[in-house]
């Protein structure tokens, strides 16, 4: 595997050739959001947090999805990016009805993180809070679309952690839902395995745990890379 | 077939066609259809046959002939006659041009004609349209013999593929797809790239509102389109290629359809392509209705039956697309731009047009024009000559407002900039794109708030929704918009409206998202006076929007206001 070199904030550092600019840019210490980003699952380059201004390129580029190339050029943390960071965070808070006080994840949800990290203290947007059903049809999980962030976190673990492919997105834009078999309730999903995979990594608490009040649902991050690592590297650390 | 049995195909079919004292073509295309062209097509038929002038007169089903807010048209082809064109042709109408023009001393009729001098004609340059609405787009001996696949033939003898990409290259021909990208440029890209198989797309999931130059194109002459993305085929080292078809176009589909199969069968496409060591399969894959398919990665995902969703660039089509191999994707046009090309020349092609825009390029003319329908101009024409000489003017009397060029990503051009060449580099500085070649007119009944309103609803439906950006924005921008034409907006609206069209274009992950805010930005450029008067005076100047309603914080003086007059009005009574 060849190594390159590239600058991160005009730091030099090396990076091997296969690796995405997300990666080599955390390596470095540097704390860059993501929402959609889940290591070890495929990237889909759809929050638009990780963006990163590359020297020579016009366009502000996914670090998670960008491979790194030999000199380039790379600003995590200029003011236009984190300015825009934080009007992301305005845009899907604004999308559905999050209501931290009332939240199964508060305290533990990834987008609350993201957005105290970014000072995000109002949002300048109108409230869209459409009025999305709750389906509670299988044993163990619940699954809140008002709470749904559409990161697709769970969509690519059902397919292709566990394999089951199960969940899914219908519709598009501001009408995209993540559904359950066929758009069937979940209870009534023969496809589903039970192993909430889909809500260890719900970044959000729109998957959670039956049963858990506001503030309880603390996600495991932990659990995928244990997984993974299991399988592939026959790594287990019980 | 091998060459020589293909120049005495197009032989035989032209030494028909003149045994015949008059031929009378007509529009079969969509615009046409809709108009009643059916009736027209079978009254012929059916009177040809009753007073046995069969040997004398043949009736085709064409094409576009392009004026199509004039359809039905008719076409009459007469021995000693030059050719006229009928427009608003009824079934009796065209009994009458039939007796007119089959009578052993033929003579035109004096109605419904269309002068062929017209500069509705006159202007244009016809090379991708130059079959177009002279040829029976479901017979490929019409083609044949206007030449059709000469090119391709000459491409396989006497070119190399490289030779044909840097005719393309030389030729200075853009993608017509709308981002102008130079073909030949990808082409090279493609051809170098590494990978077992290789393959050809062609784009024709059109979807801007009003534009119908890929459906025209590919519904009167489906061969120019498969000839040219055979000679890509070749260029590129690709042996499959696949037609993209909107799901709304489905005589496109059919006629496409038809002429693969019809080309296969003489084998001029399919294995061994005229005899040469060459293969090239097509075939046709039908859209689902959305827009964004028409974005490269997204119309691939689609080709390959998964959710049609863009994704992130780089890796470029040219170097990883259709299951991962080197694919190139042109829009329909630009592989209709071609097999000119390649007859003619490439210092032929780069002679028409501008310094970087070289050729044609097909428009749809819309709105509120004289004359609409399609045209195809050479690069560099102006905006007022396509308006007032070939769409005649703006009707009613009323004054010229703005043209909206390149749809939901383009933007509005006002009357002081009419004078500006049509060109790719020209209209992005003005803040709108050529794009696939919609132009819809509009005159002083417009209000631009309510423009830019209706193409932000088109891409918030459209959007994908797997950007934050675009999946929001669009939802946000569009709630503003319907906040200033419905009265309740405020001035910190337009700051807002401001900034977020600036993030959606440089945070959206494709083409759609970057592009939505475009024609937004360009109606706060150029009418930013008109928003002011929504906002500061809430008054709309064109008298389109209601203006009802008021903004939050105004709700309790508004109430207020009306309680008093009504308790005044009460008083008087």
């Amino acid at each position: 595997m060849s190594v390159v070199t590239l600058h991160i904030n005009d730091e030099l550092v090396s990076a091997r050739s296969d690796q995405k600019l997300l990666e080599v840019i955390r390596e470095q210490g540097i704390d860059i959001p993501t929402l959609c980003h889940l290591e070890g699952v495929s990237d889909l380059g759809g929050c638009r947090l990780c963006l990163v201004e590359v020297q020579g390129s016009s366009k502000l580029l996914a670090a998670c999805v960008t491979p790194v190339q030999e000199g380039m050029s790379v600003y995590t943390h200029s003011e236009r990016l984190v300015r825009y960071r934080r009007m992301i965070l305005e845009l899907l808070l604004s999308e559905r009805t999050h209501t931290c006080a009332v939240c199964v994840t508060n305290g533990h949800c990834e987008l609350q993180y993201e957005a105290a990290e970014l000072g995000v203290d109002h949002v300048r947007y109108e409230y869209l809070a459409p009025q999305l059903h709750l389906d509670a049809s299988h044993d163990r999980f619940t699954l809140d679309h008002n709470r749904c962030i559409l990161c697709q976190r769970c969509v690519r673990v059902c397919d292709e952690v566990e394999g089951a492919h199960t969940l899914d997105i219908m519709g598009r834009g501001a009408n995209s839902r993540v559904i359950t078999g066929l758009n069937r309730p979940w209870g009534d999903c023969v496809s589903c395995t039970s192993c909430g995979k889909c809500v260890q990594v719900c970044p959000t608490g729109a998957l959670f745990f039956k049963g858990s009040s506001v503030g309880e649902m603390e996600k495991r991050h932990a659990f995928l890379s244990w997984i993974l690592n299991g399988r592939e590297r026959k790594e287990w650390q019980w | 077939m091998n060459r020589p049995e293909l120049q005495a195909m197009g032989e035989r079919e032209r030494e028909r066609q003149q045994s015949y004292r008059c031929r009378l073509l007509c529009c079969a295309s969509t615009p046409c259809l809709s108009s009643g062209a059916t009736a027209v097509i079978e009254t012929l038929k059916q009177f040809i046959k009753e007073r046995e002038l069969d040997a004398n007169v043949l009736v085709t089903a064409t094409g576009c002939m392009g004026p199509c807010s004039r359809g039905p048209l008719v076409t009459v082809q007469t021995r000693g006659l030059e050719d006229v064109v009928y427009e608003h042709v009824t079934p009796e109408l065209a009994r009458d041009i039939a007796l007119s023009h089959a009578a052993p001393e033929p003579k035109a009729l004096d109605r419904n004609l269309l002068a062929a001098d017209s500069p509705f004609f006159a202007k244009q340059k016809k090379v991708v349209l130059s079959n177009s609405g002279l040829i029976d787009p479901e017979r490929l001996e019409c083609y044949v013999a206007r030449g059709g696949y000469g090119a391709l033939a000459h491409a396989l003898r006497e070119m190399t593929p490289v030779e044909v990409c840097e005719a393309i290259t030389r030729s200075g021909l853009r993608g017509r797809g709308g981002a102008g990208y130079p073909t030949g440029l990808k082409w090279d890209l493609v051809r170098k790239a590494p990978g077992t198989r290789k393959f050809v797309i062609a784009n024709g999931d059109e979807g801007d509102p009003g534009a119908y130059m890929d459906r025209t194109l590919m519904e009167s002459d489906p061969h120019r389109v498969l000839e040219g993305m055979a000679i890509a085929g070749y260029a590129v080292g690709a042996e499959q290629g696949y037609i993209y078809v909107r799901g709304e176009y489905p005589i496109a589909a059919k006629r496409l359809e038809n002429a693969i199969r019809m080309a296969e069968r003489r084998g001029l496409l399919g294995g061994r392509v005229l005899d040469s060591s060459f293969s090239f399969r097509i075939d046709i894959r039908i859209g689902a209705g959305a827009f964004v398919c028409g974005e490269e990665t997204a119309l691939m995902a689609s080709v390959m039956g998964r959710r049609g969703q863009p994704s992130p660039r780089p890796p470029y089509p040219a170097q990883s697309g259709l299951w991962g191999m080197p694919t190139l994707i042109n829009n329909v046009e630009t592989f209709g731009n071609i097999a000119p090309i390649i007859d003619n020349g490439a210092e032929w092609y780069a002679a028409i047009g501008t310094d970087k825009s070289k050729g044609t390029k097909i428009f749809a003319l819309a709105g509120t024009v004289a004359t609409t329908g399609l045209i195809e101009v050479p690069m560099g024409i102006s905006l007022r000559e396509i308006i007032f000489d070939i769409g005649g003017g703006i009707p009613n009397g009323r004054a010229f407002k703005a043209a909206q060029t390149g749809g939901p990503s383009g933007g509005c051009i006002p009357a002081e900039h009419l004078d500006t060449p049509v060109d790719y580099d020209s209209l992005r500085r003005l803040g709108s794109i050529m794009g696939s070649g919609g132009l819809v007119v509009m005159d002083d009944t417009s209000c631009m708030p309510d423009v830019a309103k209706f193409f932000m609803e088109f891409c918030m439906d459209e959007s994908c929704g797997k950007c934050v950006p675009c999946r929001v924005g669009t939802v946000q921008l569009h709630r503003i918009l319907e906040h200033i034409t419905n009265g309740s907006a405020t001035p910190r609206d337009m700051e807002t409206l401001q900034e977020l069209c600036v993030m959606m274009q440089e945070t959206s992950l494709c083409g759609l998202g970057q592009s939505a805010p475009n024609p937004l930005l360009s109606t706060l450029r150029y009418f930013r006076e008109e928003y002011q008067a929504h906002i500061l005076e809430r008054s709309c100047p064109a008298g389109k929007c209601t203006m009802d309603n008021v903004p939050p914080l105004e709700q309790g003086a508004d109430l207020q206001r009306r309680a008093r007059s009504t308790t005044s009005d009460a008083e008087v009574s």
